[in-house]
């Protein structure tokens, strides 16, 4: 079903007309580009749903079945597509229910505008019905929050707000409206904010740092990049690809980071962090100069910040002043738009190539092969894994699929073996692990993309925090492709207990429903997988689909995912079983 | 050095916005960090709002809280100093029985000596500011503790600092 707006009235700049704050939030809407809202309406924001009814031919409103899905939806379709993604619920508990997908979209720096409906202004701080201070509970997990009172007031904070979102380092606002100024009339004007005096969205670019930093990226001799989102964010994909060609420095992602080159680019040597690639996590301890580009240093990334490449000199490239120093200490903090700075520096930096250096990474993948990946992609017990169900999708969606996970091991395993030719591929909960994002974000993922293939992949823990959303599925037909890998198990929280807890299984073992009878009671097309002959036919079956499908692969029940850096143990001590 | 704990004032200059000291206690909050005083008041820029917060941490944790500050949005700048670098002072006001203004002749010399002043006398009670250093507001308050204080109430720090804090420069920076 194609959600998008078919026609469009331009809001932008035009002569002011006498409206309801309500019907000024739409066209406020409407006039920053949103076509797809998700949320979910109550008292307190019903004004504002009875005008997204009139609009609807321009303005599609998605119905979740749960606020926070609301808020994954939007983050889905946000980090797909690079455009801010938008979620509204009611007053109270619509309100707390959107805090998750705040948070997380806080922390992986995901552009989103959550509205909220209030109570009327002269009930704030009554205890009134579904009344809750929003604005307190969001402080923070929000870049910026604001409560409107007055009509007046909606069409500039409206601006500010997507302004705020999407520019700089992203991140979501949350906008609180009461219900008088939503009724409230005045004259309604738009105009596109375009600065805030206290707000620096991008540092400006230091020419003499530059030089610097590309003096000690010349004199390196076993030089590694590690980079994370913000190449994607800052849509320098072009600008990385062309430093990494031309400095022909192996180079290793974050999570989040991954897609932003393909997988299988000649120069990409694998993930670092604590379920990453052995060399990568392992030469991080050995290369003499560390590029840190667009990556914000997470612990699962560094293990024992003091046993962090203490040996390197490290050179940040960053947007965010406060995260130079933040973990590691930047010897050269590169500041602004890594568009900008990766495009200023490359005309400065030598071409050169690092034969022996780069052999050292084949050499540990070559072991990690032997020990880990073999067994994953090419098992030879009975039991199926969740790697070989993600060679499979690899195959058959040959690397253009965008692949959405949840959290746990299934994620870990999404993000170590999927391959990506296309950047915005990989779209998982990274900073807070967020179970029960995917199936959510996968939504909006593909309302965002149609054109692009979806595939979730969640585990039997995850989905069912949010498996109502197969309702907002079979409504929208959103054709998103589901695949549950299912160990019965809370898997990553099992792992850690056999290595680190005697084996103490505490409330990780699951009695799950039928899962397929739960799809086809939302008249999904589903299917189950218990056994290798069957995964390549079922899987086929479901990316040929024209619509959603849920497939459940029944994998080995207590399988480990490797390599593993232990909780607190330094990346040199990472771990192949 | 860097790492030893130490007496800072951090001045933030920020937009007058509802909300804005929630989001900046939550900064100090959220890393449990105790802040010890904090005073809010207008600025020399008109419209400008400045905080005042003295806390007691290291200088690489305070940089760290400096730069959470920043990113605030409504947050124009944040600065710390050591209180070598500023020039600061505390107030306070005691609340006194009248007749002890009568009766004990000792507290009209700790008076004069402290540079207090009387803000008003009635037939109850007077009332006696002073503004000064730490030490000096708590030396006065345990001398006259002896005779009985009725209330008592100090401010949080309020500071300048010696070198120039270039808000100004900034602000018409962005206006151009």
């Amino acid at each position: 079903m194609d959600v998008k707006a078919k026609t469009k009235t331009n809001y932008l700049n035009q002569e002011s007309e006498h409206i309801t704050g309500c019907e000024a939030l739409v066209r406020s809407l409407i006039a920053e580009g949103v076509d797809i809202i998700y949320g979910y309406p109550g008292g307190a924001i019903m004004p504002v749903y009875d005008e997204l009814f009139k609009y609807q031919d321009q303005i599609h409103h998605v119905l979740t079945r749960h606020e926070q899905g609301a808020t994954h939806s939007a983050q889905g379709f946000a980090r797909i597509s690079g455009r801010v993604g938008v979620a509204m619920a009611t007053s109270g508990p619509g309100a707390t229910n959107l805090i998750t997908g705040i948070a997380d979209a806080q922390i992986d720096s995901t552009p989103m505008v959550c509205i909220t409906g209030q109570v009327p202004s002269h009930l704030l701080g009554s205890d009134a019905f579904q009344e809750t201070d929003i604005v307190g509970i969001s402080t923070p997990v929000t870049k910026w929050n604001h409560q409107i009172t007055r009509a007046e007031e909606i069409p500039e904070v409206i601006a500010k707000a997507f302004y705020i979102a999407k520019s700089g380092r992203p991140g979501p606002v949350l906008i609180d409206i009461t219900k008088d100024a939503q009724f409230e009339t005045f004259d309604f004007t738009y105009k596109k904010c375009e600065g805030v005096r206290s707000y620096k969205p991008v540092p400006k670019v230091d020419t003499s740092i530059l030089k610097s930093a590309a003096q000690a990226i010349n004199d390196a001799k076993n030089p590694m990049i590690v980079w994370g989102q913000g190449v994607i964010l800052g849509e320098a994909e072009d600008e990385f690809k062309a430093f990494v060609e031309k400095s022909g420095i192996p180079a290793a992602w974050t999570i989040m980071g991954v897609s932003a080159i393909p997988t299988s680019h000649p120069l990409n040597v694998g993930m670092v962090g604590m379920h990453g690639n052995y060399a990568p996590n392992k030469l991080t301890n050995e290369c003499d100069v560390l590029l840190a580009i667009g990556m914000r240093f997470d612990d699962r990334v560094t293990g024992k910040l003091s046993d962090y490449a203490t040996q390197a000199k490290v050179i940040h490239f960053e947007i965010d002043p406060a995260e130079i120093d933040k973990n590691v200490i930047a010897d050269i903090p590169v500041l602004g738009d890594v568009k900008e700075t990766l495009s200023e520096i490359l005309p400065m930096i030598k071409e050169k190539s690092y034969d022996d250096w780069h052999q050292q990474f084949k050499d540990l993948l070559k072991i990690e092969f032997e020990k880990v990946i073999k067994n994953d992609l090419h098992p030879t017990k009975d039991g199926l894994t969740m790697g070989e169900v993600l060679k499979e999708i690899n195959l058959q969606s040959r690397g253009e699929a965008a692949i959405v996970s949840d959290v746990g091991q299934h994620q870990m395993i999404a993000c170590r073996y999927a391959e990506f030719n296309k950047s915005r591929g990989n779209i998982t909960s990274g900073g807070l692990g967020t179970m029960g994002f995917a199936l959510p974000a996968a939504i909006g993922a593909k309302m965002a993309t149609p054109e692009r293939e979806v595939v979730a992949v969640i585990g039997d823990g995850g989905y069912q925090m949010t498996i109502q959303e197969l309702g907002t599925i079979f409504q929208t037909k959103a054709a998103v492709k589901i695949v549950v890998l299912n160990n019965d198990f809370l898997g990553m929280v099992r792992q850690w207990q056999q290595l680190f807890f005697d084996k103490r299984y505490a409330s990780t073992e699951m009695s799950n429903p039928d899962f397929v009878t739960i799809a086809k009671g939302y008249h999904i097309e589903a299917k189950r997988v218990t056994k290798r002959e069957e995964l390549a036919t079922a899987i086929q079956e479901m990316m040929t689909s024209e619509e959603a499908y849920f497939l459940e692969v029944c994998v080995e029940k207590e399988d480990n995912v490797f390599p593993m850096i232990p909780s607190g143990a330094s990346v040199s001590e990472i771990r192949l079983e | 050095m860097e790492h030893t704990r130490k007496q800072y004032t951090i001045s933030v200059y920020t937009e007058n916005n509802i909300g804005l000291l929630n989001r900046i206690s939550a900064i100090f909050q959220r890393r449990h960090i105790n802040i010890e005083s904090m005073n809010i008041s207008v600025s020399e820029i008109e419209a400008v709002s400045r905080f005042t917060i003295l806390v007691n941490m290291t200088e690489v944790n305070v940089r760290k809280i400096i730069g959470q500050i920043e990113k605030q949005i409504e947050v124009i700048k944040a600065f710390y100093h050591t209180d070598e670098e500023t020039i600061y002072l505390e107030s306070c006001m005691f609340k006194i029985k009248s007749e002890l203004l009568f009766e004990e002749r000792q507290i009209q010399n700790i008076i004069k000596e402290s540079d207090a002043r009387i803000v008003t006398v009635n037939r109850d009670f007077f009332v006696l500011e002073k503004s000064g250093r730490r030490h000096e507001i708590e030396m006065l308050h345990r001398e006259l503790s002896a005779f009985g204080i009725m209330q008592f109430v100090r401010s949080g720090r309020i500071a300048v600092t010696k070198d120039e804090m270039k808000i100004t420069e900034m602000l018409a920076a962005f206006n151009n």
